[in-house]
């Protein structure tokens, strides 16, 4: 079932949507190399399915275009334009068994019998279901029509597969199990994969890049790696794992930068302001990981002018969650910032509500990103995206 | 908490039932008659009306019409109304609204009114009596097509059709493979409707008809007002027997459908 590496290049040129009310899609651009995995992650509204549904032929764009394989397919019907899809609620048939759902895609290619069959079992053997081929999608568990669904969309080896949130409706155990089986029968097969998630957890484990849409906007196109550790807005920032907020002006202080945020003065990186853009006098905005931060009692990170290196903010305990490996404290910092802190279990201190402490991070660590965003409320609180 | 319905809810309940269900029971009593006249309750029983019903021209005539009628304008109604339903499934709302209300008028506006509009038109159009009378059917059937089969899309997870779309079925193969199938249920209910609607009209059908094409609910009518015997009573009974077999089959095909995935996959 392999196949050449040149099939199912993508791109997709300044696209744009508008329904009556509202935009749905504005230039969106995007390129997708043959065989990689690409997440399209963002918010519910901010364009992802729209981008999806231009691209399988459901949706006509008002503007630019989606060219595949150096074909221009903005004026294709979606039955010419050989792209899998596996549907949000799977869509199988339910008046036909796995076996002729599986099938109808070739059935519609009018190819011969036997290939049918023969194409058929390889594909459910793929997606670990020989044998159910005599049910119908009702007789079946949710992961299982999840594979159907995928077989189904697999089996005429489209140029394109494209996934709509597929693991939405699956429970958290399943849906991990499903995101690597995905992960692998992808690789197996060598496709294109456009991947539609709003879980942020999800993109980072599937994806060899991740694009992040934001009110229609792509707002940054890059690896896991890059988006999490080197995001260019403070929405992708904030929306991409926890992180503890800082919102204030950078200044300069000797032959380093601090961002001066409530009453907080806080060294920053300069390679990292320069990395944003952000010039001192500017406003901007610091966001710090919660396995970047360490907690020590008073005075444990030196006062200000110990380590140049170190940037450290005092506070108080306001919460300390237990979730298994690790400890989630919730930290009241001078000046009404709350910061999120995660600490391994093993020697962590910190911990009883209450208590005074100091949080300390290396200045490296802390991404500086500009302030404004369109739509983001701007509250001092860590996003908390669970799952 | 729900309390089991009082004692004297039960007799009205049952009181409203036989007072609704008795005309018809007594005429199909008196079917069975022995007697010469229409009375109740019958002197004895036997089969001679049916005997005569099945053995008059006239009777089995216009029995054969309806039949003809009912069975031609049930198709059409239903063909007509499917394509209607499908078209304003896809439609913005408010022409499908619109369009919805025209269609359902003839089961709003009283049928006289209707009817005698048709009676003028298709004269004028030089119909025959029997198209008229097709025509007029197909009319006050379609309602009944549209309405079921606008419930069965409804109820048909949206995604199919674009799933159908995706994998390689064209708009006619999409629907004929997938859309049609999970709606026959909706279909097959609408065409019992539209049918048995024909079957039982006479409003219309007396005005269309002549003295050389009548209708079974037309020659009752006409029987009824010159002779008093009870052929009637077993043409009525005979009447009834198959509305009520269509309806049943129309309510098991409810009960197995298929369409119905909306709420399973959510």
């Amino acid at each position: 079932m392999n196949r050449p590496p040149a099939i199912g290049q993508l791109r997709i040129e300044a696209l744009s949507k508008q329904y009556s009310d509202t935009v749905a899609l504005k230039e969106a651009s995007l390129q997708v190399e043959a065989g990689e995995f690409i997440t399209l992650l963002g918010p519910s509204g901010s364009g992802k399915t729209t981008t999806l549904k231009i691209v399988a032929g459901f949706i006509r764009p008002d503007t630019g275009k989606v060219v595949l394989d150096g074909k221009d397919l903005t004026d294709v019907p979606p039955h010419l334009r050989d792209i899998g899809m596996v549907f949000q609620n799977y869509a199988l048939f339910p008046h036909l068994t796995v076996t002729r759902n599986v099938a109808f895609p070739l059935e519609m290619r009018r190819l011969p019998r036997a290939e049918i069959r023969r194409r058929v079992e390889a594909t459910l053997g793929l997606v670990q279901l020989a044998g159910f081929g005599e049910r119908r999608p009702r007789e079946l568990s949710g992961g299982q029509q999840q594979r159907v669904a995928l077989a189904r969309a697999l089996v005429f080896q489209p140029r394109l597969l494209l996934m709509d949130e597929p693991l939405g409706a699956l429970d958290r155990k399943l849906r991990e199990a499903m995101q690597l089986e995905i992960i692998n029968i992808c690789r197996e097969v060598g496709h294109t994969v456009l991947y539609v998630t709003h879980d942020q957890e999800e993109a980072l484990a599937m994806s060899n890049r991740i694009a992040v849409f934001h009110d229609g906007r792509i707002e940054q196109v890059g690896t896991p790696e890059d988006v999490y550790q080197r995001p260019v807005s403070l929405f992708v920032a904030t929306f991409i794992g926890e992180s503890t907020t800082f919102l204030g002006r950078l200044q300069q202080a000797g032959s380093g930068l601090r961002l001066v945020a409530g009453g907080l003065s806080l060294p920053v990186s300069t390679a990292g302001a320069r990395r944003a853009d952000i010039a001192a006098g500017a406003p901007a905005a610091l966001v710090v990981r919660p396995e970047a931060m360490s907690i020590r009692p008073v005075d444990g990170c030196g006062r200000a002018g110990g380590s140049p290196h170190l940037a450290t903010a005092r506070g108080r305990v306001q919460n300390c969650v237990y979730l298994g490996s690790v400890r989630k404290n919730v930290i009241a910092l001078e000046g009404g910032n709350t910061a999120l802190v995660r600490v391994a279990l093993e020697g962590a201190s910190g911990g009883e509500p209450g208590r005074e402490v100091e949080i300390c991070w290396d200045i490296e660590a802390g991404i500086v990103v500009p302030p404004h965003d369109r739509s983001v409320p701007v509250t001092p609180l860590p996003a908390e995206r669970e799952g | 908490m729900i309390k089991t319905p009082a004692w004297w809810l039960w007799v009205l309940g049952g009181a409203i039932g036989v007072f609704l269900i008795a005309p018809s029971i007594v005429v199909i009593i008196m079917s069975f008659s022995s007697g010469k006249m229409m009375m109740f309750p019958p002197p004895g029983f036997g089969l001679t009306w049916y005997e005569n019903f099945f053995s008059s021209s006239e009777w089995i005539g216009s029995a054969l019409n309806s039949l003809k009628i009912a069975v031609l304008s049930a198709l059409l109604a239903t063909a007509l109304g499917t394509l209607t339903a499908v078209g304003l499934a896809g439609a913005r709302p408010r022409f499908a609204n619109v369009t919805k209300a025209i269609i359902l008028s003839p089961a709003i506006v009283p049928v006289v009114v209707t009817a005698v509009g048709m009676y003028f038109t298709y004269h004028r159009m030089g119909l025959s009596s029997f198209f008229s009378i097709v025509a007029a059917h197909t009319m006050l059937g379609l309602p009944y097509a549209v309405v079921t089969v606008s419930a069965s899309l409804y109820g048909l997870d949206a995604d199919l059709e674009l799933a159908a779309r995706n994998l390689g079925a064209g708009p006619w193969r999409s629907f004929f493979r997938i859309t049609f199938p999970l709606i026959l249920p909706g279909i097959a209910v609408g065409a019992i409707f539209a049918f048995v609607s024909s079957w039982d009209e006479v409003v219309a059908a007396l005005f269309l008809t002549t003295p050389s094409l009548r209708t079974l609910p037309v020659t009752m009518w006409e029987q009824t007002r010159s002779t008093v015997d009870p052929t009637i009573a077993a043409a009525s009974s005979l009447l009834t027997a198959l509305t009520l077999f269509l309806l049943v089959t129309a309510i098991t095909f409810r009960r197995f459908s298929p369409a119905t995935t909306r709420e399973r996959a959510r």
